[in-house]
């Protein structure tokens, strides 16, 4: 019986604002974090959090991770003390791209004045890895510490290798999530000539009128802690992560495999990894990008991994409709407002769903937030998908509180 | 170099060690880059600075000598007159 992982804090800077609890109350009432067809991080101001020393060593996607996962130390209450041995606490944070803003202006350095005055920050600031380095340095966590790469599904990625981590006894607690800050000039020209953005600058995931994905930014951090160390140590419990599955679809660079086979086994692994069928399912965080093809390919994938019949029934809404897609760190904020749906009982809707297409017939959640119905009677369950470009594709499932 | 360069020299120096970080009020001759908090990775980026205004060239073992914000002045001041 593997061991189970409890979550004991939260924290994340979106597009909606700084922090986890109003991620979530502000998607619940429908507001939309989208503006001007971007999810910017318009409340987050570096000096608010950060020393003028720190902010200028941090890339913008680090310093999300950093304020982030401050957030989340401090609801896992370990701001006064932290509660294991520091080499066996863990850090894994994802990036998509990592710091483009730092790359993009020491490229534009080194055009101007010449080589010689690139920064000796460049690097630091930029590798992919700052976040996590910089998330285990500033909170003096001293166990196995990496970033993981895997695009739009990083985020998720992160959580299942911190869960596997905790599972395989490497670590009695770890640090996760993702950061992504990419809204640049070039960042949108890149997106915009894959023909993946909404020209619209709207997110609708699974409307018929869905028109491509709107590029957001931000960080999510998890506190993982074994359950058992947890529950000794008297911390509050927000939910468990119970199962995580991972596939590749190998099939093309950007495109979903249309059928959603290899997406539909990460699914069943999820599940068969937190030992339920979907029958115990209450709600599905869906990766729903807003594109032609994800939301489609999502769709079958549900079908082929919970059953016709019951993927009809079970609700399904997407962080995107509010927030836009987080890159790398989409499964990490996405998994954090999964775990807010099932400790608060209440699920956000799909906002922005107004037109359904014929072909897909699921249960979007459209227009008002809902409660969250409490399977049977023990602690709700709930599915995260992440799939990324580059055919990666990960299922996490999380389980309320009440269990632990 | 004259009185007025290195007071401009100064200046500079004061002023971009403040960008790194520390308060501009401790930044003194006599405070130390470790009071500071300077690291070598700012020693850098002032040495990028000071050789792209003064062309004074300032190379790694030159900056391990380096203690105090006064010693730094001094040696961009005795480079840039020789």
């Amino acid at each position: 019986m593997p061991r189970r992982i409890a979550i004991t804090g939260l924290g994340a800077v979106t597009p909606l604002g700084i922090g986890a609890q109003t991620l979530h109350e502000r998607w619940a009432a429908g507001v939309v974090g989208i503006s001007n067809g971007a999810g910017a991080c318009s409340e987050f101001e570096p000096k608010d959090f950060l020393s003028v020393k720190e902010a200028r060593r941090l890339d913008r996607f680090s310093q999300f991770a950093v304020v982030a996962a401050g957030e989340a130390l401090a609801d896992a209450g370990w701001e006064n003390q932290v509660p294991y041995d520091r080499a066996r606490i863990g850090c894994v944070i994802a990036t998509g791209i990592g710091g483009i803003h730092t790359v993009e202006s020491q490229h534009d350095v080194m055009r101007e004045k010449g080589a010689k005055m690139v920064s000796p920050l460049g690097i630091p600031q930029y590798m992919p890895n700052a976040a996590a380095a910089a998330v285990a340095m500033k909170y003096g966590l001293q166990g196995q510490m990496y970033g993981v790469v895997s695009a739009c599904s990083g985020g998720a990625h992160a959580i299942g290798s911190a869960l596997r981590m905790i599972q395989y006894g490497d670590a009695d607690a770890v640090v996760t999530g993702g950061a992504e800050a990419t809204l640049t000039e070039f960042g949108f020209a890149c997106f915009n000539s894959m023909q993946a953005l909404s020209p619209s600058g709207v997110s609708r995931p699974f409307d018929a009128r869905r028109d491509g994905f709107v590029m957001g930014e931000g960080a999510g951090v998890l506190v993982l802690e074994e359950a058992d160390a947890a529950r000794a140590r008297g911390a509050r419990i927000l939910g468990e992560v119970a199962g995580y599955g991972s596939t590749s679809d190998a099939y093309h660079l950007t495109a979903p495999e249309p059928t959603g086979a290899s997406a539909a086994r990460a699914i069943e692994l999820a599940l068969s990894d937190a030992g339920i069928t979907s029958n115990e399912l209450s709600y599905v965080n869906a990766h729903g990008t807003s594109t032609q093809l994800n939301d489609a390919a999502e769709t079958a994938a549900l079908k082929r991994a919970l059953g016709d019949e019951r993927a009809r029934q079970i609700p399904v809404s997407s962080t995107k409709s509010t927030i836009g897609h987080l890159l790398g760190a989409a499964g990490a904020v996405e998994g954090v407002a999964t775990v807010q749906a099932l400790r608060h009982g209440v699920i956000a809707p799909t906002l922005g769903y107004e037109v359904p297409d014929p072909e897909l017939d699921l249960d979007y959640v459209p227009g008002e937030a809902r409660e969250l119905p409490g399977a049977n009677g023990a602690s709700p369950l709930a599915l995260s998908n992440s799939f990324a470009f580059g055919g990666h594709n990960v299922a996490l499932v999380f389980r309320g509180p009440g269990s632990l | 170099m004259s009185a007025t360069n290195t007071q401009q020299v100064e200046s500079r120096v004061i002023e971009a060690l403040a960008s790194f970080g520390p308060d501009e009020s401790q930044i003194t001759r006599q405070a130390t880059f470790e009071e500071l908090e300077i690291d070598s990775l700012d020693l850098v980026e002032l040495a990028q600075i000071v050789e792209d205004e003064y062309g004074v060239v300032l190379k790694g073992e030159d900056m391990k000598e380096l203690k105090t914000v006064g010693d730094a002045i001094d040696l961009i001041v005795a480079r840039a007159s020789s």
